[in-house]
């Protein structure tokens, strides 16, 4: 039972993947035989872990990308229509509910950010209704999605693409360069290399001035580097665990299951959101910091 | 937990998305919802500008209604002023126009008694001289004694 619960949790773990296997690679079936020796550099679906973690860089978890891209489909196209129809007279349902996130959003970008910049607002909206749709993917039940694809013929399948360290880099990479894009554009390359360079120690002594650089430097490039691998660990750290909770819980019996899911659901209900409204937030707080030029 | 390419990936379709969202969502949303407001707050200013407008109007009613209260006191007043000169000048005219009556009832009477008195003269005297004729039996001479009748007459 351990060996196969241990399987269950692996296969559960385990992205779609399409990568490049490198020629004179030894592909194995389930039992370790050889199967197939490749004699050239080869695109394919992974069929197994190793496959996957042997095609290195050149890799796409299909799944991953597939639902992430779908879902911020589902996001753009619903606001996208209820932008269409929008009315400055009486709402319908529809528009009232964008407009209740699109306020929301202004409302938390406005009082955390003072500047004028025409991005950010748009940007936290996208995140956060996007962030919060791949979260929601953790309510599905765990085995849904991946039997319903297996019978299709799709080995693996992970549903919530924000488990998927990869997304979650991806989107937290794409606000660390707009930080260093706005810190650049607002305060030019050297009050940018003085913001890392000249503080938090600093002294009125030249000599001792440039003596701290150093020290500077690699406090404030420490911190500025945190923010997005922070960023992007502390949601795939919350929904990676959230996940592997519900798969550990679909190893119960049958009939005990809805003990434990039910209520981890229901608290995950406020993780999911939570999250999403973080990545949002700290988008915001970074980008906002981006823009002051204090120093 | 493998790195890969899944991470550009995901930028890029961010990316796109942000761009989309910026560019056709956000705006037209924002446009609505300012509208909106500009809307409303038209609204309560207008409502705001037609509840000072009634007030004023209500105060400017209640003014004319005062001066046309007023203005019809002093008609009526005068109206009865005039009344009352009027019923004094048709009793006035009145009294002329009986007294006027009475006077030429008067002069009439008094005519038809003059006649009444000369007729009665003239057939006195024939009477008379009828009389006299009877008695003296004898024809008296009209014109002899004409004169002397005239006087008889004139002393009835």
């Amino acid at each position: 039972m351990a060996g196969s619960a241990s399987e269950y949790i692996q296969h559960h773990l385990q992205n779609l993947t399409y990568g490049k296997l490198p020629a004179g690679y030894e592909r194995l079936d389930a039992n370790g035989n050889v199967v197939d020796v490749l004699d050239q550099a080869t695109w394919t679906m992974a069929t197994s872990a190793s496959e996957a973690s042997d095609m290195g860089f050149w890799a796409l978890h299909v799944d991953s990308l597939g639902w992430a891209v779908g879902l911020g489909l589902v996001f753009l196209i619903v606001f996208r229509i209820a932008a269409k129809r929008a009315t400055s007279g009486q709402p319908g349902g529809l528009q009232n509910f964008v407009e209740v996130m699109v306020e929301f959003v202004d409302q938390s970008v406005k009082e955390t950010f003072h500047g004028k910049n025409k991005v950010i607002a748009p940007l936290s909206l996208t995140i956060f209704c996007w962030v919060f749709l791949m979260n929601l993917m953790d309510l599905v039940p765990v085995d849904f999605l991946p039997q319903l694809f297996h019978l299709m013929g799709f080995q693996y399948m992970k549903v919530v693409p924000t488990t998927d360290v990869n997304v979650t880099l991806g989107m937290s990479l794409s606000v660390f360069a707009l930080i260093i894009y706005y810190s650049l554009k607002v305060k030019g390359l050297g009050g940018f290399l003085g913001e890392l360079t000249l503080h938090p120690f600093s002294s009125d002594n030249l000599a001792l001035k440039v003596l701290l650089i150093p020290v500077n430097l690699l406090l404030e490039g420490v911190s500025l580097l945190a923010k997005p691998i922070s960023l992007a660990l502390r949601l795939f750290g919350n929904l990676y665990a959230g996940e592997l909770i519900f798969i550990l819980i679909a190893l119960l019996p049958l009939w005990a299951q809805w003990t434990l899911s039910v209520p981890w659901a229901i608290f995950h209900i406020l993780i999911i959101t939570l999250q999403a409204f973080i990545f949002m937030m700290l988008t915001i707080v970074y980008l906002s910091m981006a823009h002051e030029d204090s120093h | 937990m493998n790195i890969n390419l899944t991470m550009i990936g995901q930028a890029i379709a961010f990316f796109i998305f942000v761009v989309f969202c910026m560019k056709y969502v956000w705006p037209p949303i924002m446009a609505a919802l300012q509208e909106r407001q500009k809307k409303i707050a038209d609204g309560l200013a207008a409502s705001d500008r037609a509840a000072r407008d009634l007030e004023l109007a209500q105060e400017k009613s209640a003014q004319e209604l005062r001066e046309a209260k007023q203005q019809a006191a002093g008609l009526i007043e005068q109206a009865n002023k005039r009344a009352a000169q009027i019923v004094e000048a048709s009793k006035d005219d009145a009294r002329k126009e009986g007294q006027k009556l009475i006077e030429q009832a008067k002069a009439e009477i008094e005519q038809e008694r003059n006649q009444a008195r000369e007729a009665l003269r003239a057939e006195i005297a024939v009477i008379a001289v009828a009389g006299a004729e009877k008695i003296l039996e004898t024809s008296v001479d009209a014109s002899k004694h004409n004169e002397m009748l005239e006087k008889l007459a004139a002393e009835l």
